[in-house]
């Protein structure tokens, strides 16, 4: 499987000024103050972090950041790259939605006479995917996982019924053709850098690679 | 009673222990990793919660010279100083809270200008660590982004091991300042050591690429089919000690260089390819003929804005070829069309082997058209003005003349630096010690001690303007103190010179608090027991600056210098390179 090829993001556009939606992934040392490290790296430039995910990755002592950013492919290619040089990163990765598999999940809690009284719940758990999580005398919890607006269109939903706590989890994703780290680890290991490590080609082709 | 064979068994024995393992405190364990790291000099300040490794230090003394500055902001300073001339790593020491806190604006500064340093900082007890104790601050999270790694150490069985990965950051790949916080526990905790091991490999860190000779090849074909080739050079030059290397690339292809002011000294002021300054103040044909060259060549330097003035008018009409270290550099402020990332020191010597033996004699000669133009309008009367008035530049012609360029200079930040950048000769690297991006006014007094200490075979000069001299003079004390041979050089103009020019002639000369007054800096200095005079007038110059350089051990000099004279050329701000003003 030669997935690696793929996972590079490929801007569809020529427009490197036009904003969208970015997921960062970085791939960091599991150590304290790393988190901060990255944050100031946004802060710094007075750019929003939508969501930040921090969680471990599928290998033992690596973890690994989601970030969502709206921004130009511009910003974000120069951002990847200040952070990759952070000593403890190992690896940055950063692509557009359509290039990964997304989750984000969300938790509702509405008062259960309201909602037994005046919604058919049936068709809440089916419409909208929601399972239940709790159910007790004063309050029921419902969830949802899914993209943004499936999780906000059940906000909707509930909102006449009044909803009593709202809460949305940060983005997971996976890149669709990734074929995860463990032989990307195996490299970083290595003494001497080989040549798979040294993925410098974007250096003259910036707009066809992803990475640094 | 032992036979002398058994003797020399048991001495062989603890020997092979003490190879092996060592019991001692964290402070000790800190100490002989410092040894081994070949650390002969450290600036520092002690206090409460750095105690133990002083009180480790005292026993020491025979390997380690302590310097003890008069403000922690002077111990980072001089150790930049001491990096920047030595090539080694800058050790610093202080205390928990405010001592720490008085090195973050000399870590801005070495993080900025890549300078590398190992700061050791004190911090309270690990049970106290959140609880405001006294002279308890968050160290790491105030520095982090002005260090280029940082850490806190709670136990003392880290310190070995994070000591050595502080060197190998500090001073691989892009170099910069490192900080370690050690909580007091961990200073006074015993452990048996294992021997110390330097440390050669992070996996989650890549200091340097294995070079890609295609993009090697990309750039020699973009070299040799150019016409009008220009090759801009900074600091990387000098801390890939690929100085010779440099030289060989040019002189085989002709191209002629100009320097950032973190760069000059790589090669030679005199070098006939070395065709000057770029930037904000530099010299008027680089700037210039940078929007008229075809391929624009960018060693170890990182367009800082200051260099590029206005940047959707810089160089346009150029190909760009940037060679970096550090990844983050290429494309950030100019987009590069061949990025060759890499250490200098491996790529230069393959570029130059690809690269046509040439000379651009035609392309030369308007760098030289320039210079004629620059040297008639703007250096002439500067080097030698016909008024009463001294001008800066004439004193660096002065010292020029008696040093003849093998004398280190180190700036402080303003009018002086430009002029000090402009006109200083320089025949040897390391150099010209000086606050490039960071612009730290404060920097030159501590840093010329350090400097001294770096290359203590070398004249230092230390050339300062009166605003920047009343930032840091606490440290004419260690000057004192530890007999530094700084020479100290005033260029007083009563004024804050740079921000002056600029209120001269973008704020309708509206003068806000520029205006700032000196003590008798000479009396001054005469109170730290340093010796030294003032001039201000013309014949007395001469034999004041030799008075200076000859004298044995330190000296002030304080030369009166027109009140307003303004550094030419320039190029305002918001405005293109090529639209540079003489006057």
């Amino acid at each position: 499987m030669n997935v690696e090829n793929n996972i590079l993001h490929q801007p569809t556009t020529p427009d490197f000024e036009g904003k969208q939606e970015y997921n960062i992934i970085v791939y960091a040392e599991n150590r304290i103050g790393l988190l901060n490290r990255i944050a100031i790296i946004f802060s710094k430039r007075k750019i929003n972090i939508e969501s930040l995910n921090s969680s471990a990755s599928e290998i033992e002592g690596i973890h690994r950041f989601n970030i969502v950013i709206t921004e130009s492919y511009e910003v974000v290619r120069k951002l990847a790259r200040q952070i990759e040089k952070q000593v403890e990163v190992l690896k940055v990765y950063y692509n557009t939605d359509d290039e990964i598999i997304w989750q984000e999940l969300a938790l509702y809690k509405v008062s259960t006479d309201e909602i037994a009284e005046k919604v058919t719940v049936e068709r809440l758990l089916r419409q909208y995917g929601a399972s239940a999580v709790v159910i007790r005398k004063d309050y029921t919890v419902f969830a949802v996982t899914g993209h943004r607006e499936e999780t906000d269109a059940l906000v909707k939903a509930l909102e006449p019924y009044e909803l009593i706590e709202f809460v949305r989890s940060a983005r997971v994703a996976i890149i669709k053709d990734s074929a995860g780290f463990h032989e990307k680890l195996k490299e970083f290991e290595a003494f001497e850098p080989g040549d798979e490590l040294v993925e410098n080609e974007f250096l003259a082709k910036g707009d066809k690679i992803f990475t640094m | 009673m032992e036979t002398a064979q058994e003797t020399i068994q048991a001495a062989e024995a603890k020997a092979e222990t003490s190879a092996k393992t060592f019991k001692g405190t964290g402070s000790q364990a800190l100490l002989n990793g410092l040894i081994s790291e070949g650390v002969h000099t450290i600036f520092g300040y002690p206090g409460g919660a750095i105690m133990p490794i002083y009180d480790a230090l005292y026993d020491y003394a025979d390997q380690l010279t302590h310097i003890l500055v008069r403000h922690e902001q002077g111990g980072i300073h001089a150790a930049q100083g001491f990096a920047r001339t030595s090539g080694e790593v800058g050790v610093v020491f202080a205390t928990s809270g405010p001592g720490a806190t008085n090195l973050v604006t000399g870590l801005a500064d070495a993080q900025i200008d890549s300078t590398p340093l190992v700061c050791i900082t004190g911090q309270v007890f690990a049970h106290l660590l959140g609880t405001d104790a006294f002279q308890e601050t968050d160290v790491i999270n105030i520095t982090t982004p002005v260090t280029k790694w940082n850490y806190q150490v709670t136990d003392a069985k880290e310190i070995p091991e994070v000591l050595a990965k502080a060197f190998y950051i500090a001073k691989s790949g892009r170099p910069g300042p490192v900080l370690i916080d050690i909580t007091k526990n961990a200073q006074l905790q015993v452990e048996e050591f294992a021997p110390y091991i330097k440390c050669n490999h992070i996996r989650s860190y890549r200091p340097k690429p294995k070079v890609r000779v295609q993009y090697i090849e990309e750039a020699a074909e973009l070299i040799n089919a150019a016409k009008k080739p220009f090759v801009l050079f900074g600091q990387g030059v000098i801390l890939g000690k690929a100085e010779e290397d440099f030289k060989a690339f040019i002189e085989k292809s002709g191209i002629p260089a100009a320097w950032t002011i973190l760069g000059e000294g790589a090669i030679p002021t005199v070098h006939p390819l070395n065709v000057g300054m770029l930037g904000m103040h530099g010299n008027y044909g680089p700037n210039v003929l940078t929007n008229e060259c075809d391929v624009l060549i960018a060693i170890g330097m990182r367009f800082d804005d200051r260099v590029t003035g206005r940047l959707d008018k810089y160089a346009k009409q150029a190909k760009i070829i940037h060679l970096d270290i550090d990844p983050a550099e290429i494309d950030k402020n100019v987009k590069a069309d061949v990025g060759v990332w890499g250490d200098c020191k491996e790529t230069l010597p393959l570029l130059t082997n690809l690269v046509n033996a040439n000379k651009h004699e035609e392309w030369l000669a308007k760098f030289r058209d320039y210079n004629q133009q620059e040297i008639d309008q703007v250096i002439t009367p500067e080097l030698y003005p016909t008024s009463d008035e001294m001008t800066m530049g004439e004193v660096l012609r002065n010292i020029n003349e008696i040093c003849g360029g093998d004398a280190i200079i180190v700036t402080d930040v303003g009018q002086h630096q430009m002029v000090a950048c402009r006109y200083a000769k320089f025949n040897h690297t390391r150099s010209n010690v000086t606050s490039g991006g960071l612009g730290t006014m404060g920097f030159g007094l501590p840093a010329a001690i350090g400097a001294k200490y770096g290359a203590p075979d070398k004249t230092v000069i230390a050339i300062i303007g009166d605003g920047g001299f009343q930032m840091t003079p606490q440290e004419l004390g260690t000057i004192m103190q530890f007999g530094a041979a700084v020479k100290i050089l005033i260029l007083n103009n009563r004024f804050l010179g740079m921000v002056r020019q600029w209120q001269q002639l973008f704020h309708d000369k509206r003068y806000s608090f520029v205006n700032i007054t000196s003590p008798d800096f000479v009396a001054l200095a005469k109170a730290y027991y340093i010796e030294g005079q003032m001039v201000d007038t013309r014949a007395n110059l001469r034999v004041a600056l030799e008075t200076m350089i000859n004298h044995e051990g330190s000296y002030l000099l304080e030369v009166m210098v027109g009140r307003e004279n303004n550094v030419f050329p320039m190029v305002p701000q918001g405005c293109s390179v090529s639209e540079i003003r003489l006057k």
